[in-house]
């Protein structure tokens, strides 16, 4: 497999990342034959910056993200290298995962209700993590609860410490678990489709209590997410992922100005644009479907649906190669030179 | 010559399901072949209404007419002859799709419920151009829904919702549980069949880019009750209503440079219960703007052109405060 090669290649000049990916590979066995989920996929996370990961439905992103902290179930494997501050987490023993996640990873999921228990109040859900964890007295994590939910913009908070998840709204469930991701002081927090299930009133608040966590306690920050609008408020890189592969890496506004990989360009010109309407415009759709892979094949991913692939495309695997720059990189033999509208024609 | 009757009148109408009040007094028109999106945040009420219109559910009250005809207290037997002029989609093609029909036998179902009997070679004749029509190549009629992809299901639902011919389509939330490039070609495939065919559409949504797309006439929906209505252009251009504004400011633009010029207003989490309404304006315990009156009167629909927006602070001329950009200390002052 030769996907990667230049995954290795530093991201923001000299600062050491807090979280670096290399080559992370996951696939699983099934009834009908393994599934190769994610392939060679390389990141940096550095201190205090916020990555975002988009991708469709089935492209490998929420398997990266559980991979990290050792999430996904044992039938999973697993090759390659996931290092947080130098410490190896692939293969790592699940006594030192367990101190890991929560203290040093934190996640966030997309359906609050799920993660929470609904059987105790938020404040002992936050609590239990300081008790275990930070092995504070019942009493001082009460306090702390308390302290947290302010800090993620719960009004009275010290009122709302005592209530049950039930008799909150998503947008302050959602809140309850930044409340108790960030309980110990992670370096990585980990969000899922944070916002997917909530309105876009709702979104916008969650979307500013991350962006204040990093500004304020400096949490490196990796979201993922299928909507390119929260990509564009609140990512500072970008990752593309199509079908287990990264297929484009940049900085947030070189992304969406100048798209270089075929399918990142068609994501941004199919979504409706505002100002736009079907009497005058139509959304460029992406012909034919995702792949479903069992090994991952020495070609490019994308060249059944892509308008520019040729032979090369079918034949070898492009590696992740810079492109106009060493902060944007794409895995494409032909990058687009064009602005996304003009890329799909 | 008498005027023809409009495709869809939704006068006063309520639907509460026991303390629910889901629907709490909603007066909409479409015209024949025009497209309004019903946009509101869940738990607004708006699949409630589509609903009603196909009558899914009985109204508590008011009235529903569909081309001319009301059908609001309609038994089964007497909606019969009318189920045609009205199609529904849903959101979520796996579930609205029967798993042990074949595909043919699915966009065929409206034709034998109208109480049609179609030979098998009729019935596929009928349903060839329909899948046709929606993208899908006429050997798919062969297939069980699991076998396709949820774009192409999506595209069932569409075919065996447009096969009686309807005079209104409700399509309720579409493309939100498609990705992103599937979306498109759906909501490509809706705008088409819509100007190619002319039915009206009640497209229910909370996807404002879609609604931007796809609408010509914007309805807004807020705890059970429609706060503001207009076309397109007007409310995108100058919605009227705080809760439109705030809307429009929270939806993020898939554009990094403009996104981060903007300014959402944020409007809390607290969404009140429809069991337990907040007296007054519904709105007022999120809304920036408010002050005493919003407490204790119930606004009026001020008229905007064609349209027309339920807010104190709306004037007679259509014009007021803007929450994205006001001070809230200088609206009131």
């Amino acid at each position: 497999m030769t996907t990667a090669t230049a995954g290795a290649t530093a991201t923001a000049g000299t600062t050491a990342p807090v979280l670096a990916i290399r080559d992370l590979s996951v696939s699983f066995p099934t009834e009908t034959g393994t599934v190769s989920a994610v392939d060679g996929v390389s990141l940096d996370l550095a201190p205090g910056e916020i990555v975002g990961m988009v991708g469709e439905s089935g492209c490998g992103k929420s398997v990266t993200a559980m991979s990290i902290a050792g999430l996904l179930p044992g039938s999973a494997r697993i090759t390659g290298s996931v290092r947080l501050d130098g410490t190896e987490l692939v293969g790592a023993r699940e006594s030192a995962l367990r101190r890991v996640r929560g203290q040093e990873i934190a996640y966030i999921f997309q359906e609050p209700m799920t993660s929470l228990n609904p059987v105790l109040t938020v404040g002992r859900q936050i609590g239990e993590v300081l008790q275990v964890h930070e092995r504070m007295s019942r009493r001082a994590a009460r306090a702390r609860a308390v302290e947290l939910l302010t800090l993620v913009g719960i009004p009275s908070a010290a009122q709302r410490v005592d209530t049950y998840p039930h008799q909150l709204s998503g947008g302050m469930r959602q809140r309850v678990m930044i409340a108790m991701a960030v309980a110990c002081g992670p370096k990585v927090l980990v969000a899922d489709e944070p916002t997917t299930a909530l309105d876009v009133t709702v979104q916008a608040g969650i979307l500013q209590v991350l962006r204040d966590l990093r500004d304020r306690l400096g949490t490196s920050v990796l979201i993922i997410t299928h909507d390119l609008g929260v990509i564009a408020d609140i990512a500072d890189r970008v990752v593309v992922m199509y079908a287990g592969r990264v297929v484009e890496r940049a900085p947030v506004n070189d992304l969406f100005a100048y798209p270089r990989h075929r399918y990142t360009a068609g994501l941004l010109s199919a979504s409706p644009q505002p100002g736009r309407h079907a009497g005058t415009d139509r959304l460029t759709e992406i012909p034919g479907l995702v792949p479903v892979l069992s090994t991952q094949p020495d070609a490019c991913t994308f060249a059944d649906r892509c308008p520019a692939a040729d032979e090369r495309c079918r034949d070898a695997a492009p590696p992740l190669a810079g492109v106009g720059g060493t902060q944007h990189l794409a895995a494409c033999w032909h990058p687009c030179t064009m602005a996304p509208e003009e890329a799909n024609r | 010559m008498t005027p023809q009757p409009n495709a869809l009148e939704i006068e006063d109408l309520v639907m509460h399901f026991g303390p629910v009040r889901a629907v709490d007094g909603v007066s909409l028109t479409i015209p024949r072949g025009r497209v309004t999106a019903l946009v509101g945040e869940s738990g607004s009420g708006k699949s409630t209404v589509g609903r009603c219109v196909v009558r899914l559910v009985e109204p508590t009250a008011g009235t529903v007419r569909i081309a001319g005809t009301d059908v609001t207290h309609l038994s089964r037997r007497q909606l019969r002859p009318h189920r045609s002029t009205v199609s529904i989609v849903f959101q979520d093609p796996a579930a609205s799709l029967d798993p042990r029909m074949l595909v043919g036998e699915i966009v065929a179902e409206p034709l034998r419920l109208a109480g049609r009997r179609l030979s098998r070679r009729d019935r596929d004749a009928r349903v060839a151009p329909q899948l046709e029509r929606v993208g899908l190549r006429a050997e798919v009629a062969r297939r069980y829904p699991h076998e396709l992809s949820g774009g192409q299901r999506q595209r069932v639902s569409i075919a065996r919702a447009l096969i009686s011919d309807p005079m209104l389509l409700i399509a309720d939330e579409p493309t939100s549980a498609l990705d992103v490039s599937v979306q498109a070609s759906v909501l490509n495939l809706l705008a088409d069949l819509q100007r190619d065919i002319g039915f009206a559409c009640l497209f229910i949504t909370h996807d404002l880019s879609a609604v931007e797309y796809l609408a010509d006439d914007i309805a807004v929906m807020y705890l059970g009750q429609l706060v503001e209505k207009g076309s397109r252009e007007r409310i995108f251009a100058r919605p009227a209503h705080p809760y439109t504004q705030a809307l429009l400011s929270a939806a993020p633009v898939a554009d990094p440079v403009r996104q981060r010029q903007r300014q959402p207003v944020l409007l809390g989490d607290d969404l009140p219960s429809a069991l337990d309404p907040p007296s007054g304006c519904r709105f007022r315990t999120r809304c920036p703007l408010a002050f005493d009156r919003c407490a204790t009167e119930v606004p009026a629909q001020t008229a905007i052109g064609d349209g027309m927006a339920a807010c104190h602070l709306v004037q007679p001329d259509g014009t007021g405060p803007d929450v994205r950009t006001a001070d809230p200390s200088e609206v009131l002052s």
